[in-house]
Protein backbone atom coordinates (compact mmCIF):
# COMPACT_ATOMS: atom_id res chain seq x y z
CA UNK A 1 0.00 0.00 0.00
CA UNK A 2 1.51 3.41 -1.29
CA UNK A 3 0.06 5.53 1.52
CA UNK A 4 0.80 3.80 4.17
CA UNK A 5 4.72 3.73 4.44
CA UNK A 6 5.93 6.86 4.82
CA UNK A 7 6.30 8.91 7.76
CA UNK A 8 3.90 11.71 9.36
CA UNK A 9 4.68 15.48 7.90
CA UNK A 10 3.43 19.03 9.26
CA UNK A 11 1.63 19.73 6.05
CA UNK A 12 -1.19 22.48 6.79
CA UNK A 13 -1.60 25.37 8.64
CA UNK A 14 -3.69 25.90 11.24
CA UNK A 15 -4.32 29.20 9.85
CA UNK A 16 -5.64 27.25 6.76
CA UNK A 17 -7.43 24.46 8.06
CA UNK A 18 -9.44 26.46 10.39
CA UNK A 19 -10.47 28.80 6.95
CA UNK A 20 -10.94 25.78 4.96
CA UNK A 21 -13.46 24.34 7.55
CA UNK A 22 -15.32 27.42 8.27
CA UNK A 23 -15.56 28.12 4.23
CA UNK A 24 -17.23 24.52 3.97
CA UNK A 25 -19.69 25.40 6.57
CA UNK A 26 -20.72 29.48 5.14
CA UNK A 27 -20.63 27.51 1.32
CA UNK A 28 -23.15 25.32 2.50
CA UNK A 29 -25.42 27.17 3.77
CA UNK A 30 -25.04 29.96 1.23
CA UNK A 31 -25.88 27.29 -1.39
CA UNK A 32 -28.77 26.59 0.32
CA UNK A 33 -30.66 29.82 1.68
CA UNK A 34 -29.48 31.33 -1.90
CA UNK A 35 -31.44 28.46 -3.41
CA UNK A 36 -34.23 29.57 -1.43
CA UNK A 37 -33.38 32.97 -2.12
CA UNK A 38 -33.60 32.54 -5.95
CA UNK A 39 -36.58 30.27 -5.37
CA UNK A 40 -38.75 33.98 -4.60
CA UNK A 41 -38.05 35.03 -8.55
CA UNK A 42 -36.45 32.05 -10.19
CA UNK A 43 -35.61 33.65 -13.56
CA UNK A 44 -32.72 34.81 -14.63
CA UNK A 45 -31.76 37.99 -16.87
CA UNK A 46 -29.10 40.18 -18.50
CA UNK A 47 -29.04 43.59 -18.33
CA UNK A 48 -30.28 46.00 -15.55
CA UNK A 49 -33.62 45.08 -15.38
CA UNK A 50 -35.85 42.23 -15.39
CA UNK A 51 -38.03 42.22 -18.83
CA UNK A 52 -41.40 41.51 -18.27
CA UNK A 53 -42.64 43.86 -21.16
CA UNK A 54 -39.69 42.89 -22.78
CA UNK A 55 -37.64 39.53 -23.69
CA UNK A 56 -34.70 39.32 -21.90
CA UNK A 57 -34.42 36.07 -19.29
CA UNK A 58 -31.76 33.77 -20.13
CA UNK A 59 -33.35 31.22 -17.84
CA UNK A 60 -36.25 30.27 -16.00
CA UNK A 61 -37.04 27.54 -13.45
CA UNK A 62 -39.99 26.15 -11.74
CA UNK A 63 -37.75 26.92 -8.55
CA UNK A 64 -35.37 24.40 -6.55
CA UNK A 65 -37.18 21.40 -4.91
CA UNK A 66 -37.29 22.01 -0.94
CA UNK A 67 -34.47 18.94 -0.10
CA UNK A 68 -31.90 21.44 -1.61
CA UNK A 69 -33.44 25.28 0.31
CA UNK A 70 -32.82 26.10 3.63
CA UNK A 71 -35.74 26.56 5.21
CA UNK A 72 -37.20 23.58 3.29
CA UNK A 73 -40.40 25.37 2.75
CA UNK A 74 -40.61 29.13 0.71
CA UNK A 75 -39.26 31.46 3.35
CA UNK A 76 -37.45 34.60 1.56
CA UNK A 77 -36.83 36.09 4.83
CA UNK A 78 -35.34 33.62 6.89
CA UNK A 79 -33.45 32.79 3.61
CA UNK A 80 -32.14 36.11 3.47
CA UNK A 81 -31.21 36.02 7.33
CA UNK A 82 -29.00 32.82 6.86
CA UNK A 83 -27.53 34.25 3.36
CA UNK A 84 -26.24 37.23 4.91
CA UNK A 85 -25.18 36.02 8.05
CA UNK A 86 -22.89 33.40 6.59
CA UNK A 87 -21.83 35.70 3.96
CA UNK A 88 -20.08 38.19 6.37
CA UNK A 89 -18.53 34.85 8.30
CA UNK A 90 -17.08 34.01 4.85
CA UNK A 91 -15.91 37.40 3.89
CA UNK A 92 -14.38 37.62 7.18
CA UNK A 93 -12.29 34.81 6.51
CA UNK A 94 -11.46 35.30 3.16
CA UNK A 95 -9.85 38.23 4.59
CA UNK A 96 -7.86 36.37 7.32
CA UNK A 97 -7.22 33.57 5.31
CA UNK A 98 -5.36 36.07 2.56
CA UNK A 99 -3.54 37.88 6.31
CA UNK A 100 -2.36 34.75 7.31
CA UNK A 101 -1.42 33.29 3.97
CA UNK A 102 0.77 36.04 3.41
CA UNK A 103 2.26 36.36 6.28
CA UNK A 104 3.18 32.44 6.93
CA UNK A 105 3.92 32.07 2.96
CA UNK A 106 1.38 29.71 2.24
CA UNK A 107 0.41 31.76 -0.97
CA UNK A 108 3.78 32.05 -2.19
CA UNK A 109 4.77 28.51 -0.86
CA UNK A 110 2.07 26.45 -1.74
CA UNK A 111 -0.46 28.17 -4.10
CA UNK A 112 1.54 30.22 -6.75
CA UNK A 113 2.26 28.48 -9.65
CA UNK A 114 6.03 28.19 -10.52
CA UNK A 115 7.74 27.74 -13.84
CA UNK A 116 8.29 24.11 -12.81
CA UNK A 117 4.54 23.79 -12.80
CA UNK A 118 4.15 25.63 -15.97
CA UNK A 119 6.86 22.48 -17.53
CA UNK A 120 5.06 19.53 -15.49
CA UNK A 121 1.29 21.21 -16.57
CA UNK A 122 0.78 18.73 -19.44
CA UNK A 123 2.04 16.22 -17.83
CA UNK A 124 -0.07 16.23 -14.86
CA UNK A 125 -3.03 16.79 -17.07
CA UNK A 126 -2.45 13.37 -18.56
CA UNK A 127 -2.13 11.88 -15.46
CA UNK A 128 -5.77 13.58 -14.36
CA UNK A 129 -7.11 12.10 -17.73
CA UNK A 130 -5.61 8.41 -16.20
CA UNK A 131 -7.06 8.98 -13.14
CA UNK A 132 -3.75 8.48 -12.35
CA UNK A 133 -4.27 10.59 -8.72
CA UNK A 134 -1.75 9.71 -6.02
CA UNK A 135 -1.42 13.22 -4.64
CA UNK A 136 1.92 14.30 -3.32
CA UNK A 137 2.80 17.19 -0.77
CA UNK A 138 3.35 19.68 -3.53
CA UNK A 139 0.44 20.72 -4.88
CA UNK A 140 0.25 19.93 -8.36
CA UNK A 141 -0.10 22.15 -11.35
CA UNK A 142 -3.97 21.25 -11.64
CA UNK A 143 -4.56 21.53 -8.40
CA UNK A 144 -2.68 25.41 -7.57
CA UNK A 145 -4.78 26.16 -10.88
CA UNK A 146 -8.19 24.96 -8.95
CA UNK A 147 -7.56 26.56 -6.39
CA UNK A 148 -6.05 29.93 -7.09
CA UNK A 149 -9.41 30.44 -8.97
CA UNK A 150 -11.44 29.60 -6.31
CA UNK A 151 -9.63 31.58 -3.98
CA UNK A 152 -8.99 34.73 -6.33
CA UNK A 153 -11.58 34.46 -9.15
CA UNK A 154 -14.80 32.70 -7.94
CA UNK A 155 -15.05 34.02 -4.50
CA UNK A 156 -14.17 37.68 -5.06
CA UNK A 157 -16.61 37.43 -8.01
CA UNK A 158 -19.50 36.12 -6.00
CA UNK A 159 -18.47 38.74 -3.45
CA UNK A 160 -19.00 41.49 -5.57
CA UNK A 161 -21.61 40.33 -7.89
CA UNK A 162 -23.53 39.89 -4.41
CA UNK A 163 -22.45 43.33 -3.50
CA UNK A 164 -24.01 44.63 -6.88
CA UNK A 165 -27.56 43.33 -5.90
CA UNK A 166 -27.43 45.87 -3.18
CA UNK A 167 -29.28 49.39 -3.77
CA UNK A 168 -27.62 50.74 -0.74
CA UNK A 169 -23.95 49.67 -2.06
CA UNK A 170 -25.13 50.51 -5.69
CA UNK A 171 -25.02 54.13 -4.28
CA UNK A 172 -21.47 53.65 -2.46
CA UNK A 173 -20.03 51.82 -5.98
CA UNK A 174 -22.02 52.78 -8.62
CA UNK A 175 -19.65 51.66 -11.12
CA UNK A 176 -19.50 48.01 -9.70
CA UNK A 177 -22.85 46.80 -11.07
CA UNK A 178 -21.84 48.81 -14.69
CA UNK A 179 -18.85 46.96 -14.47
CA UNK A 180 -20.49 43.54 -14.54
CA UNK A 181 -23.11 44.99 -17.09
CA UNK A 182 -25.76 45.68 -14.75
CA UNK A 183 -27.48 44.54 -11.68
CA UNK A 184 -29.55 41.79 -12.92
CA UNK A 185 -26.38 40.41 -15.13
CA UNK A 186 -25.01 40.68 -11.98
CA UNK A 187 -27.45 38.36 -10.30
CA UNK A 188 -26.82 36.19 -13.36
CA UNK A 189 -23.44 35.97 -12.99
CA UNK A 190 -23.72 35.32 -8.81
CA UNK A 191 -25.65 32.46 -10.16
CA UNK A 192 -23.36 31.12 -12.30
CA UNK A 193 -20.26 31.17 -10.05
CA UNK A 194 -22.37 29.29 -7.52
CA UNK A 195 -23.05 26.35 -10.17
CA UNK A 196 -19.18 26.70 -10.69
CA UNK A 197 -18.18 26.38 -7.12
CA UNK A 198 -20.41 23.63 -6.79
CA UNK A 199 -18.57 21.88 -9.45
CA UNK A 200 -15.51 22.40 -7.81
CA UNK A 201 -16.76 20.95 -4.62
CA UNK A 202 -18.11 17.94 -6.76
CA UNK A 203 -14.20 17.49 -8.52
CA UNK A 204 -12.66 18.61 -5.54
CA UNK A 205 -14.61 15.36 -3.27
CA UNK A 206 -13.70 13.19 -6.05
CA UNK A 207 -10.13 13.95 -6.26
CA UNK A 208 -9.62 13.04 -2.24
CA UNK A 209 -11.82 10.03 -2.80
CA UNK A 210 -9.12 9.32 -5.59
CA UNK A 211 -6.12 10.14 -3.96
CA UNK A 212 -6.59 8.62 -1.12
CA UNK A 213 -9.45 9.73 1.45
CA UNK A 214 -7.48 8.56 4.92
CA UNK A 215 -4.47 11.13 4.54
CA UNK A 216 -6.12 13.85 2.79
CA UNK A 217 -8.83 14.46 4.93
CA UNK A 218 -6.04 13.78 8.19
CA UNK A 219 -3.86 16.79 6.70
CA UNK A 220 -6.72 19.15 6.69
CA UNK A 221 -8.50 18.34 9.89
CA UNK A 222 -4.92 17.44 11.74
CA UNK A 223 -2.26 19.19 9.56
CA UNK A 224 -0.52 16.08 9.41
CA UNK A 225 0.22 13.99 6.04
CA UNK A 226 1.68 10.68 5.59
CA UNK A 227 4.57 10.93 2.93
CA UNK A 228 3.29 8.59 -0.48
CA UNK A 229 5.91 6.52 -2.42
CA UNK A 230 5.84 9.44 -4.91
CA UNK A 231 6.61 12.43 -2.39
CA UNK A 232 9.90 10.25 -2.09
CA UNK A 233 10.27 10.42 -5.46
CA UNK A 234 9.09 13.70 -5.80
CA UNK A 235 10.59 15.72 -2.67
CA UNK B 1 -4.20 -3.00 -10.32
CA UNK B 2 -3.90 -3.12 -6.51
CA UNK B 3 -4.71 0.44 -6.73
CA UNK B 4 -7.43 0.34 -8.70
CA UNK B 5 -9.15 -1.57 -5.89
CA UNK B 6 -7.86 0.50 -3.24
CA UNK B 7 -9.82 3.36 -4.67
CA UNK B 8 -12.56 1.81 -5.22
CA UNK B 9 -12.51 0.27 -2.08
CA UNK B 10 -12.08 3.99 -0.82
CA UNK B 11 -14.24 5.44 -3.05
CA UNK B 12 -17.36 3.29 -1.65
CA UNK B 13 -16.25 4.06 1.90
CA UNK B 14 -16.36 7.46 1.26
CA UNK B 15 -19.71 7.33 -0.76
CA UNK B 16 -21.10 5.80 1.99
CA UNK B 17 -19.92 8.51 4.66
CA UNK B 18 -21.48 11.28 2.01
CA UNK B 19 -24.91 8.93 2.05
CA UNK B 20 -25.10 9.06 5.92
CA UNK B 21 -24.54 12.92 6.02
CA UNK B 22 -27.08 13.29 3.39
CA UNK B 23 -30.19 13.85 5.58
CA UNK B 24 -28.69 16.92 6.86
CA UNK B 25 -29.34 18.26 3.39
CA UNK B 26 -32.52 17.51 3.77
CA UNK B 27 -33.31 21.09 4.91
CA UNK B 28 -35.96 20.72 7.61
CA UNK B 29 -32.93 19.94 9.69
CA UNK B 30 -32.83 23.70 9.87
CA UNK B 31 -36.73 25.01 9.83
CA UNK B 32 -36.23 25.70 13.55
CA UNK B 33 -34.42 29.24 12.32
CA UNK B 34 -37.87 29.85 10.66
CA UNK B 35 -38.92 30.20 14.56
CA UNK B 36 -39.47 34.05 15.59
CA UNK B 37 -37.82 33.77 18.91
CA UNK B 38 -35.32 30.86 18.29
CA UNK B 39 -32.05 32.20 19.74
CA UNK B 40 -30.00 30.97 17.08
CA UNK B 41 -31.92 32.97 14.88
CA UNK B 42 -32.07 36.02 17.21
CA UNK B 43 -28.16 35.89 17.04
CA UNK B 44 -27.98 35.85 13.38
CA UNK B 45 -30.26 38.95 13.25
CA UNK B 46 -28.20 40.79 15.74
CA UNK B 47 -25.26 40.17 13.43
CA UNK B 48 -26.66 41.32 10.53
CA UNK B 49 -27.35 44.66 12.25
CA UNK B 50 -23.53 44.69 11.15
CA UNK B 51 -25.34 45.47 7.02
CA UNK B 52 -27.11 48.68 8.45
CA UNK B 53 -23.84 49.77 10.26
CA UNK B 54 -21.60 49.42 7.77
CA UNK B 55 -24.43 50.74 5.00
CA UNK B 56 -24.69 53.86 7.53
CA UNK B 57 -21.30 54.54 7.73
CA UNK B 58 -20.54 54.48 3.75
CA UNK B 59 -23.87 55.80 3.15
CA UNK B 60 -23.36 58.61 5.75
CA UNK B 61 -23.25 61.47 2.66
CA UNK B 62 -25.84 61.89 0.07
CA UNK B 63 -24.49 59.39 -2.40
CA UNK B 64 -27.12 58.89 -5.12
CA UNK B 65 -28.46 55.86 -6.39
CA UNK B 66 -27.85 55.07 -10.23
CA UNK B 67 -30.15 56.78 -12.53
CA UNK B 68 -30.92 55.91 -16.16
CA UNK B 69 -31.90 57.37 -18.92
CA UNK B 70 -35.18 57.66 -20.70
CA UNK B 71 -34.24 55.14 -23.17
CA UNK B 72 -33.67 52.58 -20.30
CA UNK B 73 -37.66 52.86 -19.90
CA UNK B 74 -38.38 50.11 -21.51
CA UNK B 75 -41.81 48.65 -19.61
CA UNK B 76 -44.52 49.98 -17.42
CA UNK B 77 -43.47 49.86 -13.75
CA UNK B 78 -44.31 46.34 -12.59
CA UNK B 79 -46.55 46.54 -9.84
CA UNK B 80 -46.17 44.65 -6.76
CA UNK B 81 -48.07 44.43 -3.27
CA UNK B 82 -51.33 45.88 -2.77
CA UNK B 83 -52.55 46.91 -6.23
CA UNK B 84 -56.04 47.50 -5.90
CA UNK B 85 -57.25 48.98 -2.61
CA UNK B 86 -61.54 48.94 -1.01
CA UNK B 87 -60.82 50.50 2.68
CA UNK B 88 -63.21 53.13 2.87
CA UNK B 89 -61.24 56.24 3.50
CA UNK B 90 -59.59 55.13 0.29
CA UNK B 91 -62.27 54.69 -1.71
CA UNK B 92 -63.83 58.26 -0.45
CA UNK B 93 -60.59 59.76 -2.21
CA UNK B 94 -60.65 58.09 -5.22
CA UNK B 95 -64.19 58.77 -5.83
CA UNK B 96 -63.10 62.65 -6.10
CA UNK B 97 -60.43 61.49 -7.99
CA UNK B 98 -57.89 62.72 -5.04
CA UNK B 99 -59.21 66.20 -5.55
CA UNK B 100 -60.25 65.83 -1.85
CA UNK B 101 -57.11 64.04 -0.56
CA UNK B 102 -55.10 65.33 2.43
CA UNK B 103 -51.89 63.76 3.50
CA UNK B 104 -51.60 64.01 6.86
CA UNK B 105 -47.92 65.46 8.49
CA UNK B 106 -47.90 64.57 12.68
CA UNK B 107 -46.31 63.46 15.64
CA UNK B 108 -43.23 65.08 16.69
CA UNK B 109 -43.38 67.69 14.46
CA UNK B 110 -43.57 71.45 15.54
CA UNK B 111 -46.38 72.19 12.86
CA UNK B 112 -48.64 69.34 12.12
CA UNK B 113 -49.65 70.02 8.44
CA UNK B 114 -52.25 68.70 5.86
CA UNK B 115 -51.04 69.37 2.08
CA UNK B 116 -53.36 68.36 -0.98
CA UNK B 117 -52.36 66.76 -4.27
CA UNK B 118 -52.06 70.53 -5.69
CA UNK B 119 -50.13 71.51 -3.24
CA UNK B 120 -47.57 69.29 -2.99
CA UNK B 121 -47.87 69.67 -6.97
CA UNK B 122 -47.08 73.25 -6.52
CA UNK B 123 -43.85 72.56 -4.27
CA UNK B 124 -40.71 72.60 -6.39
CA UNK B 125 -40.36 68.69 -7.95
CA UNK B 126 -37.43 66.32 -8.17
CA UNK B 127 -37.38 64.03 -11.17
CA UNK B 128 -35.31 60.77 -11.37
CA UNK B 129 -35.36 57.98 -13.50
CA UNK B 130 -34.66 54.78 -10.96
CA UNK B 131 -34.58 51.40 -10.61
CA UNK B 132 -36.92 49.78 -7.97
CA UNK B 133 -35.00 46.49 -7.05
CA UNK B 134 -37.21 44.24 -5.53
CA UNK B 135 -36.81 42.22 -2.72
CA UNK B 136 -37.33 39.19 -4.28
CA UNK B 137 -34.71 39.72 -7.16
CA UNK B 138 -36.16 41.55 -10.27
CA UNK B 139 -35.50 45.11 -11.07
CA UNK B 140 -37.27 47.16 -13.18
CA UNK B 141 -36.75 50.73 -14.43
CA UNK B 142 -39.45 53.90 -14.33
CA UNK B 143 -39.28 58.17 -14.13
CA UNK B 144 -40.83 59.32 -10.83
CA UNK B 145 -41.64 62.82 -9.97
CA UNK B 146 -42.57 64.04 -6.83
CA UNK B 147 -41.68 66.72 -3.82
CA UNK B 148 -38.56 65.31 -1.85
CA UNK B 149 -39.26 64.58 1.76
CA UNK B 150 -36.88 67.14 3.33
CA UNK B 151 -38.81 69.78 1.64
CA UNK B 152 -41.95 68.43 4.07
CA UNK B 153 -39.77 67.56 6.55
CA UNK B 154 -38.75 71.28 6.64
CA UNK B 155 -42.00 72.93 6.50
CA UNK B 156 -43.10 71.03 9.55
CA UNK B 157 -40.06 71.01 11.22
CA UNK B 158 -38.49 67.69 12.80
CA UNK B 159 -38.64 68.14 16.20
CA UNK B 160 -34.95 67.04 18.27
CA UNK B 161 -36.45 63.59 19.64
CA UNK B 162 -37.88 62.43 16.70
CA UNK B 163 -36.00 60.26 15.12
CA UNK B 164 -38.14 57.92 12.07
CA UNK B 165 -40.03 58.94 9.86
CA UNK B 166 -43.39 56.22 9.66
CA UNK B 167 -45.70 55.94 7.20
CA UNK B 168 -48.95 55.25 7.30
CA UNK B 169 -51.17 54.23 4.43
CA UNK B 170 -54.29 53.21 2.82
CA UNK B 171 -54.39 49.60 2.08
CA UNK B 172 -55.19 46.86 3.38
CA UNK B 173 -52.31 44.47 2.59
CA UNK B 174 -53.38 41.53 4.89
CA UNK B 175 -57.33 40.53 5.93
CA UNK B 176 -57.23 38.34 8.20
CA UNK B 177 -59.79 36.78 10.81
CA UNK B 178 -58.26 39.22 13.07
CA UNK B 179 -59.09 42.15 11.06
CA UNK B 180 -57.35 44.61 8.80
CA UNK B 181 -54.05 45.13 8.76
CA UNK B 182 -52.79 48.72 7.14
CA UNK B 183 -49.19 48.57 5.09
CA UNK B 184 -46.84 50.38 7.61
CA UNK B 185 -43.09 51.60 6.95
CA UNK B 186 -40.59 53.79 8.49
CA UNK B 187 -37.16 54.93 7.66
CA UNK B 188 -34.80 56.96 9.76
CA UNK B 189 -33.71 60.91 9.06
CA UNK B 190 -30.55 60.14 7.33
CA UNK B 191 -32.95 58.17 4.31
CA UNK B 192 -35.32 60.46 5.13
CA UNK B 193 -33.62 63.46 3.89
CA UNK B 194 -31.95 62.17 1.19
CA UNK B 195 -31.94 64.14 -2.04
CA UNK B 196 -33.58 61.51 -3.78
CA UNK B 197 -36.58 60.87 -1.44
CA UNK B 198 -39.34 61.76 -3.13
CA UNK B 199 -43.35 62.00 -2.19
CA UNK B 200 -43.93 60.98 -5.55
CA UNK B 201 -47.44 62.00 -7.58
CA UNK B 202 -45.85 61.16 -10.88
CA UNK B 203 -44.67 58.12 -12.94
CA UNK B 204 -43.87 57.43 -16.30
CA UNK B 205 -44.34 61.21 -17.06
CA UNK B 206 -48.35 60.64 -15.89
CA UNK B 207 -50.09 60.41 -12.63
CA UNK B 208 -49.18 57.86 -10.37
CA UNK B 209 -51.44 54.64 -11.74
CA UNK B 210 -53.48 52.98 -8.59
CA UNK B 211 -51.97 49.83 -9.31
CA UNK B 212 -48.68 52.11 -8.64
CA UNK B 213 -49.56 53.13 -5.28
CA UNK B 214 -52.04 56.49 -6.09
CA UNK B 215 -52.31 59.35 -4.88
CA UNK B 216 -48.79 58.94 -3.04
CA UNK B 217 -45.57 57.06 -2.70
CA UNK B 218 -42.95 57.44 -1.83
CA UNK B 219 -39.20 56.80 -3.00
CA UNK B 220 -36.60 55.36 -0.97
CA UNK B 221 -33.60 54.41 -3.84
CA UNK B 222 -30.89 53.66 -1.67
CA UNK B 223 -33.04 50.65 -0.44
CA UNK B 224 -35.54 48.12 -1.82
CA UNK B 225 -38.91 48.31 -3.08
CA UNK B 226 -40.91 47.05 0.31
CA UNK B 227 -39.25 50.66 1.95
CA UNK B 228 -41.36 52.44 -1.16
CA UNK B 229 -45.09 52.77 0.72
CA UNK B 230 -47.52 53.28 -1.63
CA UNK B 231 -51.10 54.91 -1.12
CA UNK B 232 -49.70 57.17 1.59
CA UNK B 233 -52.08 58.59 4.22
CA UNK B 234 -50.28 60.08 6.69
CA UNK B 235 -46.55 60.59 7.76
CA UNK B 236 -46.02 60.39 11.02
CA UNK B 237 -42.27 61.45 12.95
CA UNK B 238 -41.73 59.33 16.16
CA UNK B 239 -38.49 58.60 17.79
CA UNK B 240 -38.63 54.76 17.66
CA UNK B 241 -41.07 52.51 16.56
CA UNK B 242 -41.81 49.32 19.33
CA UNK B 243 -45.31 50.20 19.92
CA UNK B 244 -46.08 49.87 15.75
CA UNK B 245 -47.53 46.83 14.73
CA UNK B 246 -45.68 43.81 16.26
CA UNK B 247 -42.91 46.42 17.09
CA UNK B 248 -40.28 45.74 13.89
CA UNK B 249 -41.01 49.59 12.50
CA UNK B 250 -42.34 47.87 9.33
CA UNK B 251 -45.12 45.39 7.86
CA UNK B 252 -42.48 43.12 6.32
CA UNK B 253 -39.88 43.23 9.20
CA UNK B 254 -42.92 42.51 11.26
CA UNK B 255 -42.69 39.31 9.13
CA UNK B 256 -39.03 38.77 9.36
CA UNK B 257 -37.66 40.78 7.18
CA UNK B 258 -34.94 43.48 7.58
CA UNK B 259 -36.13 46.72 9.01
CA UNK B 260 -33.11 48.11 6.77
CA UNK B 261 -33.32 47.13 3.17
CA UNK B 262 -30.10 48.18 1.58
CA UNK B 263 -29.35 44.56 0.69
Amino acid sequence: MSNSDGRLIKRQKLSTRITHWVWAICLFFLLLSGLQIFNAHPALYLGDQSGFGFENSILELEGFPSWVTIPSTQDLATGRVIHFFFAWIFVVTLFVWLVASLRNRHLRKDLLPTAKDAKNFTADVRDHLKLNLVHTVRYSPLQKLAYVGVLFVLFPLIILTGLCMSPGMNAVLPWLPELFGGRQTARTIHFIVMALLVGFFIVHMAMILLAGPLNEIRSIITGRYRLTRKDKTNV
Amino acid sequence: MSKLILSRRHLLKAGLASAAALPLGGCEAFDFLRTRDNAMREFMIKMNSLTYKAQRQLLSGDQLAPEFTQADIQQDMRANGSTEVDTDDYLEVLDTNFTNYQLEVTGLVERPMRFTLDALRGLPSRTQITRHDCVEGWSCIAKWQGVPLHNILDQVGVKEEARYVMFHCYDAIEKGLSGEVLYYESIDLVDARHPQTILAYAMNDKPLPIENGAPLRVRVERQLGYKMAKYIKRIELISEFSTVGLGQGSYWADRGYEWFAGI
